[in-house]
């Protein structure tokens, strides 16, 4: 049989409506797992996952960590600093050094766009996309959706927007697929010089304004400004762009509909996203944290082989 | 293995040579290096110190002459020397190159363009003719020395590989070359525009999250030299063209009469972004794969002489480069040895060009604008001959190239059009087996 993912998850955009739904139903089991005194299921009992970040990374590092130790497989943590890539070892010998160690599964961090998908070609163990370069996010488009629908109940018809740097956003791509193919009409806002060139052949709504945006959206997802585009010549300031694209409860308090926040962190306090906004009734931030565990609970789950249908079996008994 | 003092004719082929619009079947005949004469009437007895070798059913046309191609001799003999290339030329089908300076060092000087030359001609396999740098290093700061060079045997000068950013330097450069009688040959690229650029700029950059090049990058120094050229009446050649914005500011130079010329590579003629796919660095060029548009727009311009000639742009890397991530691996592919199928393939075949126009592309068009040997099949012109068929189909595999290099986007296709002999200074320098 197939797996229903394939052996990889790079990328939302090659994944259909109906690989996505399985990957949300499937987390919503896991949900509950992570609720519990003792957060640990078997599942993956013996299987040896390889977390390796080429970048820095907390959050997406962390919530991996424990999705794998929920599930009870062995894990290792290689990072960029501390492995033999710092010594100039390139991405193909290190993916080759870790497959002669017998593992299963990589979960990949990468600062190059195709990172992923270049590994997954050349290793036989299931590999995750972690984020690659400018260009997918997919566990973190996942995570967005299943925080999406569980407030909205659908995403059909639904208008979300992402709002920012979507030029180097990788989370902003996997939003993009990931929610127009789920049916929602997904929304872009940001300074031109932080949106790709070609953004509407994307399929997607472009707002110059920040106002017009959230007057027409139902939800909007925040993404972070990376300092260092201020100094690469792509906006003036800071400042300023926190007072024309600043998510802001003034702006909030003129929009016709209360509007369910996201920001995929770490955020900037008082650049794209004001404290009060991102503190506020409206904010679920944390809850897409609380989901990001359980989305890659259920992608690690699907890709190594658990029965789709079996996913509410699999949490059945604590560690045995 | 023709000897010296004996004659060597080249029986039935359908002989086709665009400089005097020649396209008749015959026996095309060579003595001392040199072509002696073309003979319609086939059959003939010609005496028993001749060698025959049969090319019925092939063409038979002047040799192809690639004007930009990357040897990396001096610097990179891992990658390619200049006998490797020379080889891979001539399987080919090319009789002559042209070898850019950027290797290392740069070839900037006299004495560094004399080694190029002598290693070409110790290879023994097609004619390389070296090109010299336009600035010292290839810095874009101060001019090399173009009348030394020239006296060397350099046969244009250029900083390809690097686009020259000052607007001044070019200028001068253009001046400085008429002396010579010279091309310049630029690669134009606004360095600002394209840094750090991966691909074309579009949707597909934005789809794979790499950073992408405009093709404005390209077209702002294409009207910047070609106004350079009319201000200063110089020569100026544009290489590896790959917009269609590009192609009209061409035109325009054209006509209005300003010294312009221009080349197309075969991959910017049959591929377009989409064959980036899943970041296949073996797509990965500069200029980069562009749009269908964009392919559209050169290959018509390749047909009317909007762009006068088929260059190659050869750049050979060594495999585990380019096996690496997308944005870090070097730009070029090899080209020599798949130049004539994928003209044929995606321009002759589809009927958008005819044979005689193929030959005169690669060919004649390269020896006029470069001012070099060759390109003709007329009585006393040096018998640098291809010969070749047309309608042969072959699927590529790099591992079988004579280049050093096997980054090709070919692999594994079946293209149409194979080179069946090639002829140097009428020395058998290449012949298919089979």
């Amino acid at each position: 049989m197939t797996p229903p993912l394939g052996k990889d998850l790079l990328a939302l955009e090659p994944l259909t409506p109906e690989q996505i739904r399985l990957i949300l139903d499937t987390a919503e089991p896991f949900k509950e797992i992570s609720e519990r005194a003792i957060k640990k299921v078997p599942t993956l009992r013996g299987s040896t996952i390889v977390n390796l970040f080429f970048e820095a990374s907390t959050r997406t590092r962390v919530s991996f960590e424990f999705a794998e130790k929920r599930l009870s497989a062995d894990t290792v943590n290689v990072t960029a600093s501390s492995s033999s890539v710092s010594k100039g070892e390139t991405l193909v010998d290190t993916a080759r050094n870790l497959e002669a160690m017998r593992i299963d599964m990589v979960v990949i961090r990468h600062s190059a766009s195709g990172a992923a998908q270049f590994l997954a070609e050349r290793i036989e163990s299931n590999v995750i996309n972690a984020g690659d370069g400018t260009h997918e996010h997919p566990t973190q488009g996942l995570l967005d959706l299943l925080t999406l629908r569980d407030h909205l109940g659908t995403l059909e018809g639904r208008r979300i927007c992402i709002c920012g740097d979507v030029l180097h956003s990788r989370v902003a791509r996997s939003n993009i697929w990931g929610l127009k193919k789920l049916g929602a009409e997904v929304g872009v806002c940001g300074p031109r010089s932080l949106l790709p060139n070609a953004v509407s052949e994307l399929g997607v709504e472009v707002f110059d304004r920040i106002e017009a945006a959230i007057e027409w959206a139902e939800a909007l997802n925040v993404l972070r400004l990376q300092l260092e585009r201020m100094q690469a010549g792509y906006i003036p300031s800071l400042r300023e762009y926190n007072r024309v694209f600043g998510v802001t409860r003034e702006r909030l308090e003129r929009a016709p509909r209360d509007l369910l926040i996201l920001h995929p962190g770490p955020m900037n306090r008082g650049v794209e996203i004001d404290s009060d906004v991102a503190d506020g009734p409206h904010s679920v931030i944390l809850e897409q944290v609380t989901n990001g565990v359980a989305v890659r609970m259920a992608v690690l789950y699907l890709l190594a082989g658990g029965p789709p249908g079996l996913a509410e079996a699999a949490k059945g008994g604590s560690d045995r | 293995m023709a000897r010296d003092r004996v004659r060597t004719v080249l029986r039935g082929g359908r002989v086709l040579d665009p400089s005097q619009n020649l396209d008749a079947t015959g026996d095309l005949i060579i003595s001392d290096g040199k072509i002696e004469a073309f003979e319609e009437a086939t059959g003939a007895g010609y005496g028993d110190d001749v060698e025959i070798m049969d090319c019925r059913g092939l063409v038979v046309a002047p040799g192809f002459i690639d004007v930009h191609c990357h040897l990396r001799e001096p610097g990179r003999e891992d990658v390619e020397t200049i006998a490797t290339g020379a080889r891979a030329a001539a399987a080919g089908g090319f009789t002559a190159v042209c070898a850019m300076p950027n290797t290392q060092p740069v070839t900037d000087n006299q004495a560094a363009v004399g080694f190029v030359l002598r290693q070409g001609q110790a290879a023994n396999a097609a004619r390389v003719h070296p090109i010299g740098a336009i600035s010292l290093g290839q810095e874009g700061n101060a001019l090399a020395e173009f009348g030394e060079m020239v006296g060397a045997g350099a046969v244009a000068v250029s900083d390809d590989g690097r686009p020259v950013a000052s607007a001044h330097l070019m200028r001068t450069a253009l001046e400085y070359a008429r002396t010579f009688g010279i091309p310049v040959a630029d690669h134009c690229e606004e360095p600002t525009l394209a840094a750090g650029g991966a691909m074309n700029e579009g949707v597909v950059s934005a789809r794979l999250g790499l950073k992408g090049i405009p093709s404005e990058a390209e077209e702002i120094m294409v009207i910047r030299d070609i106004l350079l050229a009319r201000r200063t009446g110089g020569h100026v050649h544009l290489c590896h063209i790959s917009t269609k914005g590009s192609v009209e500011l061409i035109r325009w130079g054209k006509e209005r009469g300003i010294r312009v010329t221009a080349e197309a590579c075969p991959h910017h003629l049959s591929l377009t972004e989409e064959a980036i796919g899943g970041y296949n660095t073996n797509a990965k060029m500069n200029p980069p794969l562009r749009t269908e548009a964009d392919v559209e727009a050169i290959r018509d311009a390749v047909r009317d002489g909007t762009i006068d000639l088929v260059a190659t742009d050869h750049a050979p890397h060594h495999y585990d480069e380019k096996e690496r991530e997308f944005a870090d691996a070097p730009n070029g592919i090899v080209g020599l040895e798949t130049a004539l199928a994928v003209v044929m393939t995606w321009l002759v075949k589809p009927r958008i060009i005819d044979l005689s126009t193929l030959v005169d592309r690669m060919s004649v068009s390269p020896a006029r604008t470069f001012n070099l040997p060759g390109g003709t099949l007329r009585r006393t012109a040096v018998a640098d001959v291809t010969i070749f068929d047309p309608a042969k189909e072959w699927t590529v595999d790099p591992a079988r190239f004579k280049s050093k290099g096997r980054n090709s986007p070919y692999g594994g296709r079946t293209l149409t059009g194979l080179v069946m002999c090639t002829i140097v200074g009428g020395r058998i320098v290449h012949r298919t087996a089979g």
